[in-house]
């Protein structure tokens, strides 16, 4: 009894932490330009493609992955080059369906480069399940949230201890006063994206031992980032952290409990019945209109 | 019998009070000005007589009747319409049909007669028009007629929110610093269009922050600062009351 | 001036729709073009919605589906005739829709998309897990489309219902948007709270105009079903509302001939693009990108500037 509910707990947490870490993509892009980046599942695939691809191709695990992350930032820093930075001052709408557009894009150059087979890589410490009060875990699990803990403290770092960061979170608060302070907000925008893709590519890598990808993993795993960003209240980080282990979690005991074939409805009923009664996300900023 | 009454009000944001404890009231066919330095809670004022806000607590009643729990547009068609300080305008639509949401109230809104463009919509929506460019005359925009909103300067645009507000036919106008950012010629015209207003028997409330431009037009006013009554009477008792002076020279100084 | 740009409008609409079979060479094309037309009817509504008042929606396919499946389920299933079915899941999309819009159409931006898109997700996997009733992943066949003993056959037939089903809702269409409630919906995009303080009810409008443009969605759905004979539930996948979506913005937004436009290239481009194979998903996207970056107002929107650009130089 006990025991199942911790095996829930387990994946949930695993893949929660997964939901975090592309939902902290999102709001990391969100504060810097007020974009919602629909490609950021594709950094998720692009990430763990990449890795597998070349630990496939006979190159040792830590080279695969550092180079996996180089790539997903690269491709990263080019999406917002050549996608978003010409179209800043167009609609929201306009520029949902840009990073739609590159979505799709990606998902195709994913297709043509590597192919459209479901592809893996060896869990990092062997697959010895551990046994915890009744339940397996997973060592390719403890990596899971381990790294994504070890990913969301240097970020914490990054935007609260160093000038850079604190100069991005200034321009998150008011572009003009920022800009004013000579903080170049063209450069705060193209290191959101590279951070963004870094974030999604280490998911993408950690979490592909357990879930395998293809070319397609992108688009489930975005949305249910996006759904834990605005869980928490866009643009607020520990709000999508939150927001991604709130799902991850309940999709988990949904799919234990009730059916598993509903699993992937249950972040959107939930992020349904959080804005029917919470318009602004659970963290979000309750704003009055100023007219 | 007053038109507008407003008893206790108080607004809170985050602990700050914007208004606080305020209570007057407003009679019809006048004119009256509400003065007070910038910040000092008077487009709030506004917002919480409109139902843009909510109050904290006090009421507020238009004819005698609680607008607690009532939506702005209710109370547009109670007969209270305003403009506001940062303009509201339907960038995305010609002038003249800004205007012609105005008298939305007074048209057939339901979506079947409007798809099927019955005989009836399309009679009124004519008359509509013609009234409107009419309105469009009366606050001095003959020449923007056929323009787009997009297209006018912000003097004109400031006239527009004004005609709009007037083709709801409402008894109480709220204009929210109407002279704001016009230079002396536009501001003398826009003092000719509400004087005009108010002889229609419409009775007028608008916010000013330039004590002077008031004073002329004005039947009463009310000095508010830091959201608190500061005085209240004709412009010649408030003028001489010393909190006002002070207010006015501690805001400027 | 604006009555004969709708009057011509439609003229050039209804005359084009009659002319283009004479240039079908075989069945084919006959079916692509109703799929175009088919969708072309769904984006005249969404465009009053997204183009006109404003509000974005990601979930419309789901709508387009449940339509689908209504009238496949009530007539093969509860054997009820093809038009009364047709009527009944419009009806009941219609409520789902009301239901639904009066909490999430106060959301705004992001929130708003993210609501609607979970709608149009949920609704899918639904579609796809209640295989007792919708045939799951494998989809479910469909009767033919029939009303007192006469039966639509044929995709020739099919072109002509749809082409006059489009001609009407683009009339329509230019009624409403020319209209006390099509300018109420506009100024709901310009200023809501300068539409609400004259007397606009901008949360009803809102609901309303997300309920005709689901029920277009639907009514579409239903006479897609019969017209393809099968259905699966892809039809109402998050990739089918975004498709809708682009179409309206490619068109150009707030134009109701910019989304009949939009819907007819978007419908073509991946029959064109089946030449490049497997770099479809690519051009496709970007496609997309390009032209929202190029043209963010939209295709017809910057036609229009451009022919107007040199009658004023000459």
């Amino acid at each position: 009894m006990f025991a199942e509910l911790l095996q829930y707990l387990f994946a949930g947490l695993t893949s929660g932490a997964i939901y975090a870490l592309a939902g902290l993509g999102f709001a990391i892009i969100y504060n810097a330009s007020h974009v919602i980046n629909f490609a950021q599942g594709e950094f998720i695939m692009i990430g763990g493609m990449a890795t597998s691809m070349m630990v496939a191709a006979g190159l040792p695990l830590p080279l695969a992955i550092a180079l996996a992350v180089v790539v997903t930032m690269m491709v990263g820093v080019a999406l917002e080059k050549f996608a978003i930075e010409p179209a800043r001052n167009s609609d929201v709408v306009t520029i949902i369906i840009i990073t739609i557009g590159a979505s799709i894009f990606l998902r195709g150059l994913a297709q043509v480069v590597w192919d459209k087979e479901f592809h893996s890589l060896p869990a990092f410490s062997g697959e010895t399940p551990i046994n915890v009060a009744g339940a397996t875990l997973m060592p390719q699990s403890i990596w899971v949230v381990g790294i994504s803990v070890l990913v969301i403290v240097a970020l914490w770092w990054f935007f609260n201890r160093t000038l850079f960061g604190k100069a991005m979170l200034a321009t998150s608060f008011n572009r003009l006063a920022a800009q004013l302070m000579g903080i170049g907000v063209k450069k705060v925008l193209m290191v959101s994206f590279a951070l963004s893709a870094l974030l999604g590519a280490v998911g993408g890598i950690v979490v592909t031992p357990i879930t395998f990808t293809n070319y397609e993993a992108g688009i489930m795993l975005g949305l249910k980032g996006f759904s834990a960003a605005v869980l928490g209240g866009l643009g607020n980080g520990l709000g999508a952290i939150v927001g991604g282990l709130v799902v991850g979690i309940a999709e988990a005991l949904a799919s234990g409990y009730l059916s598993s074939a509903y699993k992937d409805a249950v972040a959107f009923v939930i992020i349904l019945f959080v804005l029917f009664f919470l318009p602004n996300g659970l963290f979000g900023k309750k704003g009055t209109d100023r007219v | 019998m007053s038109l507008l009454k407003v008893e206790g009000l108080s607004k809170e944001f985050g602990g700050i009070h914007a208004i606080e404890d305020l209570s007057f009231t407003i009679n019809p066919g006048t004119i009256h000005s509400i003065i007070g330095p910038n910040g000092a809670g008077k487009t709030t004022l506004f917002n919480l007589i409109t139902a843009v806000y909510t109050p904290s607590c006090g009421k507020i009643l238009f004819d005698d009747k609680d607008i607690a729990g009532k939506k702005p547009y209710e109370l547009a068609a109670m007969g209270m319409s305003r403009t506001f300080q940062n303009l509201q305008i339907f960038f995305n639509m010609p002038a003249i049909e800004n205007v012609m949401v105005g008298h939305h109230l007074h048209l057939n809104r339901r979506f079947l007669p409007s798809f099927l463009r019955l005989p009836s919509v399309i009679r009124k929506d004519r008359e509509c028009r013609d009234y409107c460019a009419s309105l469009m005359e009366f606050v001095g925009l003959a020449k923007y007629v056929t323009a787009d909103a997009a297209q006018m300067p912000y003097g004109a645009l400031k006239r527009l929110e004004i005609a709009r507000a007037l083709a709801a036919k409402p008894r109480l106008l709220l204009l929210d610093e109407p002279a704001a950012g016009l230079n002396a010629t536009e501001s003398r015209e826009i003092d000719e269009v509400i004087k005009k207003v108010a002889q229609t028997g419409v009775t007028v409330v608008l916010v000013e922050h330039d004590m002077k431009m008031v004073m002329g037009i004005s039947d009463a006013i009310l000095a508010i600062d830091y959201g608190r009554k500061l005085a209240e009477g004709t412009p010649a008792e408030v003028r001489a009351n010393p909190d006002v002076v002070a207010a006015y020279l501690g805001a400027h100084a | 001036m604006w009555k004969t740009a709708r009057i011509g409008g439609l003229a050039a609409l209804a005359t084009i729709l009659a002319l283009a079979p004479l240039g079908f060479p075989n069945a084919y094309f006959y079916d692509v073009a109703v799929k175009a037309l088919f969708n072309a009817v769904v984006c005249v509504g969404l465009n009053l919605l997204i183009g006109y008042a404003g509000q974005i929606s990601l979930g419309h396919a789901g709508f387009f589906a449940l339509g689908a499946y209504g009238s496949a389920i009530l007539t093969s299933t509860y054997k009820v005739a093809p038009l009364p079915a047709m009527l009944i899941s419009a009806a009941a999309v219609g409520l789902l829709a009301y239901l639904v819009g009066r909490p999430i159409l106060k959301l705004k931006g992001h929130y708003l998309a993210m609501a609607t898109l979970g709608i149009g997700i949920i609704i899918h996997i639904v579609l796809k897990t209640e295989a007792r009733i919708t045939g799951g992943p494998d989809g479910m066949s469909v009767d033919p489309f029939s009303l007192m003993g006469f039966t639509m056959m044929g995709d020739r037939m099919w072109y002509w219902a749809a082409a006059g089903l489009l001609v009407l809702t683009v009339w329509l269409s230019l009624n409403l948007i020319d209209s006390p409630v099509g300018r109420a919906l506009r100024a709901v995009h310009g200023s809501e709270v300068g539409a609400e303080v004259v007397g606009v009810d901008t949360s009803s409008y809102k609901v309303m105009v997300f309920v005709v443009s689901a029920v277009f969605a639907s009514l579409v759905g239903s006479l897609f079903a019969h017209k393809d004979g099968f259905i699966t539930p892809d039809i109402g996948s998050f990739f089918r509302s975004v498709e809708f979506v682009v179409m309206v913005v490619l068109g150009g937004m707030a134009s109701t001939f910019g989304s009949v436009i939009g819907a007819v290239i978007l419908t073509l481009l991946p029959q064109v693009l089946t030449f490049v194979e497997d770099y479809e998903a690519m051009v496709l996207g970007g496609i997309m990108m390009g032209m929202m970056i190029f043209l963010p107002k939209g295709l017809l929107p910057a036609v229009v500037s451009q022919f107007r650009k040199r009658g004023a130089a000459r």
